[in-house]
């Protein structure tokens, strides 16, 4: 075939896919190191998931409490990530947070500020001491704004609305990607020395979740397609506090900044039921009453932290564990009440406001809730995918040489739980990372030849349900696979469960091989769904299969059959891998080791 | 079946009828929808509704649903609104509701609009300039307070309905000659940012045709972020082109002492 009939061609040394704040963050890296880079993403620019990020970004800047400092940071995560993390990433990621934060002071963005004119750092889950870097409750928004503003201006350029189906390769290494524009449909083919994923997270698999209708595991699926290694999918975020009524807004993300600012968890009794159930590895971290709890968010460095800002996963369980013993609200979560400070502190009601707009606005717009008077309900929801593309810790590169993770699609710092905050900024630390590696790789080789016979086949497929004239609608399928996923391999799992899931994971798979779409191809959501629904099959397979295998209870993954963490369990990370026959297999990799040096220091900041 | 993609709803509470617009750049008309709505439906979930069980290829962009990335603004009986932040029961009850497109745009297909033109804009606005940092760390000494104005307008979420609603674009097709209230607020943001150095007034003058606005300020009306557009931004903006270009005693005094840069 004549490629070039069919599709639109482009040039690049480095494609990335992705423009939230990994995708920017690697784009401008790239530009910088003087390679041709071409960005492309399926939303408008500036629209990606990041926007969505509320709390803020961790960065040990040390400038509330000067305890603070990147080796604290390094033991923080390590301990939120149950030591599955790789040590090497948890380090950088530590230590190059306040340089990159910085750095985006220095292109526009605007923090909140501390009374002696730093910026400003709050305390989130996990983390010791305020390390949050914030813009009230927007913090995702100034991030992918400021990285926005400074990168239209560096030279790359953008492909907006288009979604990559295929990564291309050509004698083992990149070759670039093929892909379609949603406006009009028509075809592109990207070819590229180097290509970095940054397409982000998954949640859209499952039904009650925070993501936007973009986080169908593109960027999973392309790179396990393409042959690159998939790493600790088992590890999906619940975040315990989505919004639970009306309905329609059920799984949005209630940040975590709510409970920083002093937002309390209660059950239908009226109880602070986080104080019933502290895990050993925090005890020593944990106020021992509803008065130490406030005076740490007051900022009493005395004080010890309260059980509402343990890590995510164990709040989501004990609000899991209220709902099903009957403890819940009305609409099937607990409560979580900031309005209650106004017993503390005056002006209450202006400075939650002040602090926490967004939720102010989304309750009051949304659930006819004012949260300076009134509780909120709130429930777990699908947040964040800790696993990902496996890639080498120093330079973001999977083992399909010249592709590039990097953000929520790559995997490694955030091991079995992610710490709120982390996700930021290891999107602007990663992201730089490797757009630096990519444009390294572009500069020391020569454009790789596209197989124009494997285009041709991705065309094809990607055409093919125009062709059909089956029954199958896409938008069924996808939310019979979000039923499969949310009741099956969610929050609580057991292995017949997931054993049903694959089952029904199976058929769902040749029910979309019958998917049939119609009408024109211009911004056609059926067809685009329709290609999603593809990702979320495969990620969904590799989340149950590697939920599977991991038979023990560690931080995100709850095993109701094994209900304990084991010491053996605590040795290896999870790899899935298509296999020669195109069977998707899961084995066992010893975890990174932690370094004599890293070991002290988590031995020393117990 | 009764899903969106959020999941399920409860039993539908009253039937109500859309009028959505369905078509391309070369044309197109209203064509009728009926919707189960129920209790906390916004009208983004009836679009969606509708084209997962009616239309599954009426086109339609969103993203957060959660009015933070500006991505599904249309007309709402006759109203620019973000879809996603429409409640249903905000709107009168027991008559039928019209989705149209942003008018001020080109049409792409239905629901969508080219908002490309907005990107245009920005790229030519002289980016932001820092002063040396302050401290050695690279960072900056900046106070809560004299960032806060700045703040206000970092709120946008870019959903350019301020823009749609604009009549000197609306109805003047002003594209060309005027940036329109977004891209004047986002002026307004970079030179009231206490690190910048750079001067924009000139160009708000010459090429941004900040002297169309004559204060409607229906921009401000329809912002989902109630940010002080006018009031704000743009007046304060038109004082420094007035300062700097047309005060008599300014011009008099620049005469003898050349502005620094």
């Amino acid at each position: 075939m004549n490629i070039a009939e069919r599709c639109t061609i482009h040039e690049h040394d480095v494609v990335v896919i992705g423009a939230g704040g990994a995708g920017l963050r690697a784009a401008i890296e790239a530009s910088a190191a003087g390679v041709s880079v071409g960005v492309i993403c399926k939303s408008l620019l500036g629209k990606a998931h990041t926007v969505m990020a509320e709390g803020g970004m961790a960065a040990a800047m040390g400038n509330v409490d000067d305890r603070d400092n990147w080796e604290v940071h390094f033991t923080d995560t390590m301990r939120g990530g149950q030591y599955l993390n790789n040590p090497i990433m948890a380090e950088r990621h530590a230590r190059e947070a306040p340089a990159r934060v910085r750095e985006l002071e220095s292109w526009g963005a605007v923090f909140d500020r501390t009374k002696d004119g730093k910026i400003l750092q709050r305390n989130f889950g996990g983390h010791r001491y305020p390390r949050l870097a914030h813009v009230g409750d927007r913090t995702g928004l100034e991030l992918i704004r400021t990285l926005q503003d400074h990168g239209i201006h560096q030279g790359m350029e953008v492909f907006m609305e288009m979604t990559v189906v295929a990564l291309l390769k050509s004698g083992g290494r990149i070759a670039g990607a093929f892909g379609y524009d949603r406006e009009r449909g028509r075809l592109h083919l990207w070819k590229a020395k180097a290509v970095i994923l940054a397409t982000g997270g998954l949640g859209k698999a499952f039904r009650i979740t925070s993501n936007s209708w973009e986080g169908t595991g593109d960027g999973q699926s392309l790179a396990y397609h393409a042959g690159a290694e998939l790493l600790d999918m088992e590890f999906v975020q619940f975040h315990p506090t989505g919004m639970v009524w009306p309905p329609s807004v059920r799984g949005i993300l209630v940040t975590e900044g709510v409970r920083g600012e002093g937002g309390v968890l209660r059950n239908s009794e009226g109880k602070r039921f986080m104080f019933d159930d502290v895990p050993e590895a925090y005890r020593a971290q944990v106020a021992t009453d509803e008065e130490e709890g406030w005076r740490y968010v007051c900022g009493d460095k005395n004080a010890l932290r309260p059980p509402e800002l343990l890590t995510r996963d164990h709040v989501a369980r004990c609000i899991n564990r209220e709902v099903k013993a009957g403890r819940g609200s009305p609409h099937g979560g607990v409560y979580l009440d900031i309005g209650w400070i106004k017993e503390k502190i005056p002006n209450a009601s202006e400075h939650i406001k002040r602090k926490l707009p967004s939720m102010y606005h989304q309750f009051k717009q949304l659930a006819g809730v004012d949260i300076t008077t009134e509780r909120m309900e709130v429930g777990p929801t699908t947040h964040y995918s800790m696993g990902g593309v496996a890639v080498d810790g120093e330079t973001q590169e999977s083992c399909v040489p010249g592709l590039f993770a990097a953000g929520e699609v790559g995997a490694g710092l955030h091991g079995a739980n992610r710490l709120g905050g982390n996700s930021l900024s290891d999107l602007i630390v990663f992201g730089k990372l490797a757009g630096e590696h990519a444009a390294k790789f572009a500069k020391s080789h020569t454009p790789a030849e596209v197989d124009s016979a494997e285009v041709e086949a991705q065309a094809r497929a990607l055409e093919a349900p125009f062709e059909r004239s089956g029954s199958e609608n896409p938008f069924a399928v996808h939310y019979a696979l979000q039923d499969v996923m949310q009741d099956l391999v969610g929050i609580v799992r057991t292995q017949s469960e997931m054993e049903q899931a694959l089952g029904k994971i199976a058929e769902l798979n040749a029910r979309h091989a019958k998917v049939a779409v119609s009408g024109h191809r211009e911004y056609n959501p059926g067809w685009h769904t329709a290609v999603d629904v593809h990702c979320m099959l495969t990620i969904s397979e590799a989340i149950t299969r590697c939920a599977l295998e991991r038979k023990e209870s560690r931080g995100a993954q709850f095993r109701e059959d094994y209900p304990q963490k084991t010491a053996e369990c605590g040795t290896f990370n999870l790899i899935a891998k298509k296999a020669a026959d195109g069977s998707m297999e899961v084995r066992r990799r010893a975890v990174v080791p932690t370094s004599a040096a890293q070991k002290a220091l988590i031995e020393k900041l117990k | 079946m009764s899903s969106t993609p959020s999941g399920s709803l409860p039993n539908p509470t009253r039937r109500v009828e859309f009028d959505v617009w369905r078509g391309d750049s070369a044309g197109g008309e209203f064509k009728t929808y009926g919707v189960d709505v129920a209790e906390g439906m916004v009208v983004l979930d009836c679009i969606h509704k509708i084209q997962a069980e009616q239309a599954n290829d009426l086109a339609v962009r969103w993203n957060c649903k959660a009015g933070k990335c500006g991505s599904c603004s249309a007309e709402i009986n006759g109203q620019p609104k973000l879809m996603c932040m429409t409640r249903m029961d905000t709107l009168p009850q027991g008559q039928r509701v019209t989705v149209e497109p942003m008018r001020s745009f080109p049409s792409i297909r239905d629901l969508v609009t080219d908002v490309s033109w907005n990107f245009r804009v920005k790229k030519k606005i002289k980016p932001f300039k820092p002063r040396k940092p302050d401290n050695a760390d690279g960072s900056w000494t900046m106070y809560q307070a004299d960032v806060d104005r700045v703040q206000e307008f970092r709120k946008c979420i870019e959903c350019f309905l301020c823009q749609d609603v604009c009549h000197v674009l609306r109805d003047h097709h002003k594209h060309d000659e005027f940036i329109g209230p977004r891209f004047l607020m986002y002026t307004a943001m970079l030179e009231m940012n206490p690190l910048d150095t750079e001067n924009r007034v000139a160009d708000l003058k010459d090429h941004d045709g900040i002297g169309y606005c004559n204060i409607g300020k229906c921009c401000t009306k329809v912002c989902p972020e109630h940010i002080g557009i006018t009031d704000n931004a743009i007046i304060p903006m038109k004082e420094r082109v007035v300062d700097e270009f047309y005060d008599p005693i300014t011009r008099l005094f620049r005469m003898f002492k050349p502005r620094a840069s």
